[in-house]
């Protein structure tokens, strides 16, 4: 493993997962999986002196330095870390929120391709995650098992033979297990059908989140589904249940909705995402929420083949980097909301305004 | 409109779905927003209020859940009204400790009490989580004070004790 604490050259580049192929990766953007696991010889997180956090994150990194194929895993000690840089890794998805601002001991371990993380001394003592672009939760569960298993193998893990993997909230407990698969619906949102799909999930033992609501001014069309439950079922079947049963009928629905609108108003679904591809290219400030709800548009014309030069990993790539902490570490420094506005208008333009022109030429 | 936590303008208008009234709209600012989405999906501390909840209608007296609320773990110090009330745990032992209180709760989380997937090939048996946890902190004790003897003593017994929760745990896998 290699300790480090500069990771300016990750702004500079994406992750593995934003790629923006993978199965359904039209409408699906990434599928998660994370494990919760503790130490069998410390109490939780909530419980511990600093000496013990200090205690846990030293024998697990000493653990995870001992594994073979960790040598170009990176290691960063959150504690000695920027608010910003924080804020930049959460943005990244490499940890949570909840991490970021807690206090005392803890760090996480990122591996170079950012398919997968271990935060140490989070809610739990550890929490792995992998993550892979489009609809791939079965060899994400793969992998996440195998690194489950090299980590046990350093690590005597709190295991009950009732109830599974113990961990901190009841809620977590037996498997450990969390599946979410990041959806991209415009559609459905457009055709005012997403509430209608997610009732009719609700009986089946999934949670479904939802970023920005209907009758808001601005709409970003993602939603979030994870298993409900933890215990009780094998994880095979937990991955199965979000990723062969519930996702597919909801990919299936948005498809219809999209051949609904096409078929409705070719010319002006086009007008709106060309407009909305105009204004992310050419405007000369833009706030965080304004570039969601456009590059929302951009991505769903870009997958229905009425805007053909911008590639989807690009548009999954600005709905990370034009965030705040992303913006000022591609600038080097601090920046205020008024100036970040101005900074996403310039970064949207760079990254943009060339294909549009190439655009205007087929 | 602000922000539901803080002054700053509510740009972000999030739907959560599960709530058992029906949709639910949050109006968050940017920061607040992000931190929102980054949480779980389930906020632990409302599910487990929720499902204490319903345990209370099931037939549990007032004064049989103020008893359950005194009652605590002899390793970590937590009580039961504490971990109602923060919907964490304090350490593996809790667990055992609370086993028939966390049943009922379990239940109507997860509809099951009983794991069925994956094990590790390694595990220390649950009712040594206590001693295993009392000795690491016995063991650490022995270091700042400098008695290297006994240090040593603690850390092959904690060896012994892991040794033979993984033992135990293969032996049960070769009767399968
Ligand atoms: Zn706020
Ligand atoms: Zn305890």
């Amino acid at each position: 493993m290699i300790r480090d604490s500069d990771f300016d050259d990750l702004a500079h580049k994406s992750g593995e997962w934003l790629r923006g192929t993978g199965p359904e990766s039209d409408i699906v953007i990434s599928s998660r999986i994370r494990l919760a696991r503790n130490l069998a010889d410390f109490p939780f997180i909530r419980r511990c002196s600093d000496e013990d956090r200090i205690s846990i994150e030293r024998t697990i990194r000493a653990k995870m330095d001992s594994i073979d194929d960790w040598r170009d895993v990176r290691y960063i000690d959150l504690e000695q870390l920027s608010e910003i840089d924080r804020q930049f890794l959460v943005e990244r998805q490499l940890i949570s929120r909840e991490i970021a601002d807690a206090e005392g001991s803890r760090a996480v371990a990122i591996d170079p391709s950012e398919q997968y993380s271990v935060m140490i001394n989070e809610e739990d003592h550890l929490r792995i995650q992998v993550m892979h672009s489009g609809l791939d939760l079965k060899s994400a569960w793969q992998s996440i098992d195998e690194l489950d298993d090299k980590l046990e193998g350093a690590i005597l893990y709190a295991f009950h033979p009732q109830f599974g993997y113990l961990t901190a909230c009841p809620t977590n407990v037996g498997t450990g297990l969390r599946v979410s698969v990041m959806l991209h619906l415009p559609a459905l949102v457009i055709t005012r059908q997403i509430d209608k799909v997610f009732r009719s999930m609700q009986r089946i033992n999934v949670t479904v989140r939802g970023l920005y609501g209907e009758g808001s001014q601005y709409t970003g069309d993602f939603y979030q589904v994870s298993n409900q439950i933890t215990l009780g079922h094998r994880e095979q079947d937990l991955v199965s249940l979000v990723g062969d049963d519930v996702v597919p009928r909801i990919i299936e629905y948005e498809r219809k909705a999209r051949d609904f609108l096409v078929k409705q108003g070719k010319q002006d679904l086009h007008d709106d995402v060309s407009r909305a591809l105009g204004i992310l290219s050419t405007a000369k400030k833009i706030s965080s929420e304004e570039t969601m709800h456009y590059l929302s548009k951009v991505r769903m014309g870009v997958n229905l083949g009425l805007i053909d030069d911008v590639p989807v990993g690009t548009i999954n790539k600005l709905f990370i980097h034009t965030q705040p902490a992303h913006l000022q570490k591609l600038q080097g420094r601090l920046l205020g909301s008024s100036d970040r506005n101005v900074e996403r208008a310039t970064y949207l333009q760079c990254h943009l305004s060339g294909k549009l022109s190439d655009g205007e030429l087929n | 409109m602000k922000c539901q936590y803080c002054e700053k303008p509510a740009t972000f208008h999030i739907t959560e779905l599960t709530e058992p009234d029906g949709p639910q709209v949050m109006h968050l600012c940017e920061e607040h927003a992000r931190g929102f989405l980054q949480k779980e999906a389930t906020t632990p501390a409302a599910s487990i209020a929720g499902a204490l909840a319903k345990q209370l209608n099931l037939g549990q007296t007032k004064q049989e859940l103020a008893e359950l609320d005194q009652k605590e773990c002899p390793v970590c110090g937590i009580s039961f009204f504490e971990f109602r009330n923060t919907g964490r745990l304090g350490c593996p032992f809790d667990y055992t400790h609370f086993a028939e209180d966390l049943i009922p709760l379990l239940t109507n989380i997860h509809d099951s009490v009983e794991h069925c997937g994956k094990r590790p090939r390694r595990a220390a048996a649950a009712d040594s989580h206590a001693e295993l946890i009392q000795l690491r902190r016995e063991m650490e004790e022995a270091v700042e004070r400098e008695d290297y003897e006994r240090a040593s003593e603690i850390r092959d017994e904690l060896r012994r004790i892991e040794e033979a929760g993984s033992t135990e745990q293969h032996a049960t896998e070769e009767e399968e």
